[in-house]
């Protein structure tokens, strides 16, 4: 995508602080923060679909980030190309709300509100359970997750930074 | 009728948590009936102790990413309580106005992604989009607009970090509340439009006598304050709660059940707020329930849908007047010094009343919690309308009585829990 600059460029994390791996997503929006310069959106958000919806509005480039709960190993990492394709139904079941990540892309896809490309990764949790703190290998593939943003979109997305 | 016939489904989405539902049936009777729930307060009535009183909102606010702003005001109110101050004038307005954004966005999302598909005979909101994408737009407009007064007000939707004991860290000037004026005028008629809209749907032959609980107060229609009231003749201070409710724990379910003294289940929420505040309602509110139809006493739970429909009718009105006539306070906050003490307080969550007790030390530190969601006190009730219902409507398919029940659970707006996952119902039927 030629002449994108870092702002059209929006990094979503989604996550719950209190439920340990369920907060990965915003860990690697933390990890971005000190990676990426301040002209590139990096939001926080609880996985509310409505709200997401506003979000990516207006991007062009959106990168979203949620914890997943599969049958994987845990830090495994999931990624799709939501613009092209639905997520798979059963993996993001653990998102905060009813209304949440998939249904916000399959809602915004009917409605011509998704942006140009949607990137989402998956982290896969071990442990969902009331409490703070993530678990190494899950805080791990997280920091990957950030690194892999980085470069996807300074090389991928050929956008400035 | 086959005997022994077992009905799965594999997930009752659409509402907000996790948890199962089971039900047992043997010939035209419903023997057992489980709404198993994982709620979080109780993790968080632990994680509060020892905190510093002036931390309960921000922590609070993270029980729910829904109604952060309920568990913000009720913790609010309880800590005042306890350190003998009283929050009033433009604060105690600012107070009301968010809780109208709150009560828009969480409404307008149950209304039209949640609930509405039941009635319209569609599996989600995803096949309403296609079929008529304005709709579903006009929800969405609807609910982002009660996402930005509560952005305004709280200084980020999800998790406000803007409110404190005693007030506010920052408050708005004026015109900093003057773009939204045009954007509440849209809501308010876009809210008019939903209630018509929902008169319209199918509603279940279904009634029930219910009690209502829900807070009153003499001049306005209830958010932050007001006694706690029933349809039932019961009339006391938020400070008697616990007097007069009681929570048990039952084995099917982590959450605690509430139920009255008397050992009846009641009803909070849209229903019991309009059932006992009819007259404190906008007019225009009042005009637009009448031209739905809704009658007052009204004991059909699915017409919640419109109750929440004019409440956001009602919010958008209520939000209109507090920017009319806002003036900014002196100062953001009042000052709120900490002595020992227990403090109670109680507003109305979007789903309804949320109790909050704190006992703090002299240094202010939390030494006891207690937090009462909606959700556990209306969950007894569920199960009860459940089994008369299916008691009832033995004759539906199915698949038809499947999903009527999932739609009977969605009249609650049921937050179980505030972190994920579905709601797993499955229906046993065996021949009596």
């Amino acid at each position: 995508m030629k002449g994108l600059t870092g702002s059209h460029v929006l990094v979503i994390g989604v996550g719950n602080e209190i439920r340990a791996d369920d907060a990965v997503g915003l860990h690697v929006c933390r990890v971005l923060k000190g990676r990426l310069p301040d002209h590139c959106n990096v939001v926080e958000n609880s996985g509310d679909g409505a709200n997401l919806m506003e979000l990516w509005k207006n991007s062009q480039v959106t990168i979203l980030v949620d914890a997943v709960r599969s049958e994987t190993e845990p830090g495994q990492v999931h990624r799709y190309e939501a613009h092209q394709r639905p997520l798979p139904a059963t993996l993001f079941q653990n998102s905060t709300h009813a209304f949440g990540v998939p249904q916000a892309i399959e809602l915004a896809r009917a409605m011509n509100q998704l942006p140009q490309t949607l990137i989402v990764y998956g982290i896969e949790g071990a442990c969902f359970d009331e409490g703070v703190g993530i678990s190494p290998l899950v805080e791990l593939a997280g920091r990957k997750v950030a690194e892999s943003i980085v470069h996807s979109i300074s090389h991928n997305f050929s956008i400035e930074l | 009728m086959p005997a022994n016939r077992t009905i799965d489904v594999d997930a009752l989405t659409r509402v907000e948590g996790e948890g199962a539902l089971n039900l047992k049936i043997k010939g035209r009777k419903v023997t057992d009936v489980k709404l198993r729930i994982y709620e979080p307060p109780r993790f968080f009535e632990a994680f509060l102790r020892g905190r510093h009183f002036t931390e309960a909102p921000d922590i609070t606010a993270r029980i729910c990413g829904i109604c952060p702003i309920a568990y913000q005001m009720s913790s609010v109110h309880a800590m005042e309580n306890a350190c003998d101050v009283q929050v009033t004038g433009s604060l105690r307005e600012l107070r009301r106005l968010i809780y109208c954004g709150e009560w828009i966005e969480s409404h307008a999302l149950h209304i039209y992604m949640l609930h509405a598909p039941d009635f319209l005979g569609y599996d989600n909101v995803l096949q309403i989009a296609q079929d008529n994408p304005k709709i579903v737009q006009k929800g969405l407009q609807l609910k982002r607009i009660g996402n930005e007064l509560v952005t305004l007000l709280g200084g980020r939707e999800i998790h406000p970090i803007n409110v404190r004991v005693g007030g506010f860290y920052k408050v708005p000037a004026r015109q900093e509340l003057a773009p939204i004026e045009d954007r509440l005028k849209w809501a308010r008629k876009a809210a008019e439009e939903t209630t018509r809209w929902v008169a319209g749907f199918k509603f279940p032959d279904f009634e029930q006598d219910y009690t209502y609980v829900a807070l009153s107060h003499p001049d306005e229609y209830p958010f932050n304050e007001g006694r706690l009231i029933s349809s039932s003749g019961l009339n006391i201070s938020i400070n008697d709660y616990e007097d007069n409710f009681i929570e048990e724990h039952l084995a099917h379910s982590n959450a605690l059940h509430s139920h009255m003294k008397n050992g009846r289940t009641y009803v909070t929420g849209p229903m019991a707020r309009i059932n006992l505040n009819f007259d404190r309602l906008s007019s225009s509110a009042r005009k637009a329930a009448k031209q739905a139809g809704l009658k007052i006493p009204c004991r059909n739970p699915f017409k919640s849908i419109i109750a929440r429909s004019v409440e956001t009718l009602h919010a958008c009105d209520e939000a209109l007047r507090i920017i009319k006539e806002y003036t900014p306070p002196p100062e953001p906050a009042v000052q709120v010094l900490p002595h020992a003490g227990t403090g109670y307080g109680c507003t109305e969550a979007p789903r309804g009343i949320l109790y909050h007790r704190y006992t703090i030390s002299n240094e202010g530190n939390i030494l006891d919690a207690k937090i009462v969601p909606p959700t556990s006190q209306n969950q007894g009730r569920i199960e009860e309308d459940l089994k008369h219902f299916v008691e009832e409507n033995l004759g539906l398919s199915p698949k038809k009585l499947t999903w009527q029940c999932e739609q009977l659970i969605r009249n609650y707006d049921p937050c179980i829990s505030c972190a994920a996952h579905y709601l797993k119902l499955n229906i046993e039927r065996e021949q009596a």
